[in-house]
């Protein structure tokens, strides 16, 4: 994969609204709203919020490897279904990745 | 020993361990961005702006694709909604500190922080807010140092790194083991997995705009079923 350089004034501009918008999520009811409470349906919302976006986040990269030139590769992909089984079932972030990392690296030698 | 100064020393000890967590995940992060050309003084702005995780890969991940300005800030902000929760979560309990000590403590509401203060307060109904002030600086204590300074060890280490080693799949693995034991129910699955499958689907659509629109159904859909759900066992015990 080519490094694309990272646009400047882009990467300021995310640095500066990005921390702003983020603390002011964190500021919200902490800070202003004290004890008003959340619609249901928007509190509901928001406990999916992650699991919706960062899963979502990889999926292309997971099917279709920049690296491979967009060819699905057998190592990544049993890598990243390794992380998945392993996390669900540990439920421990590390032993996951350490998982996910060590099927990565030694699919290659096996195949 | 007062009973502040207890509480603050025993969300410090309470934190001590997400240690094995936050130090690989920091160097990580320090480490992709300097092999996309971030200086160290541009990741660390990053970082203390920030100091999201999660959001920051997702941003630096757009960055280098070369998405469009809205696209990156509306995913990473999405990655970040859910501290709205963890905001309304804690207001009762601390609402009546000071508005300069909930400023700060705004700016420290990280995931780590959240779980263990909102745990502990369950746990000991009597502390006063006083104690749970302090609690919450105890359990982000270790947290902010770690998190800083695993970043910079990151991003010196990766200029030492030559950039052809496979470091590609290091953010679908980190984000993948971040969310599987996120997945405690099957309304998570559901948003997990339809969020997904339309993603994917949605490739053809201009960059990181079917992200969006797969991440938001898939949501919806997993707070519809939840509700969907409750509403079933409402019925069942009425019944």
């Amino acid at each position: 994969m080519v490094d694309p350089m990272i646009d400047r004034s882009q990467f300021w501009i995310v640095v500066v609204v990005l921390g702003l918008a983020t603390y002011a999520i964190r500021f919200s009811f902490l800070g202003l709203l004290g004890n008003r409470a959340l619609p249901g349906w928007l509190q509901r919302s928001l406990r999916y919020t992650a699991v919706a976006v960062l899963p979502a986040l990889v999926a292309p990269a997971v099917l279709w490897p920049p690296v491979t030139g967009g060819e699905p590769d057998a190592a990544r992909l049993l890598a990243a279904a390794v992380t998945v089984m392993v996390g669900l079932a540990t439920r421990q972030m590390i032993i996951a990745a350490v998982a996910g990392v060590v099927t990565l690296l030694g699919v290659p030698f096996l195949l | 020993m007062s009973a502040t100064r207890e509480s603050y020393l025993r969300g410090v000890r309470a934190a001590l361990p997400f240690a094995v967590v936050i130090v690989p995940f920091a160097m990580l992060f320090g480490l992709l961005a300097s092999e996309a050309g971030l200086q160290l003084y541009e990741i660390m702005a990053f970082s203390v702006s920030v100091f999201a995780g999660a959001s920051q890969f997702a941003a630096l991940h757009l960055l280098q694709d070369q998405a469009p300005l809205l696209v990156i800030l509306a995913t990473s902000l999405a990655v970040n909604l859910r501290m709205l929760m963890y905001s309304v979560t804690l207001a009762p309990h601390v609402g009546a500190a000071p508005l300069g000590v909930r400023a700060v403590m705004a700016y420290l509401l990280v995931d780590q922080s959240f779980a263990l203060s909102v745990a502990e307060y369950d746990k000991r109904p009597s502390m006063t807010v006083q104690e749970k002030i302090a609690y919450f600086f105890g359990a982000v204590t270790p947290v902010l140092p770690l998190w800083m300074g695993s970043t910079v060890a990151g991003a010196l280490a990766g200029r030492a790194i030559p950039p052809e080693y496979a470091l590609d799949f290091a953010v679908p693995i980190a984000f993948l083991a971040m969310t599987a034991p996120m997945i405690r129910s099957w309304p998570h699955a559901l948003a997990a997995g339809l969020s997904v499958a339309l993603t994917l689907a949605l490739t053809v659509l201009p960059y990181g705009t079917g992200l969006l629109v797969g991440s938001t159904i898939g949501m919806a859909a997993g707070a519809a079923f939840e509700y969907w759900r409750e509403r079933r066992v409402a019925a069942w015990l009425i019944r």
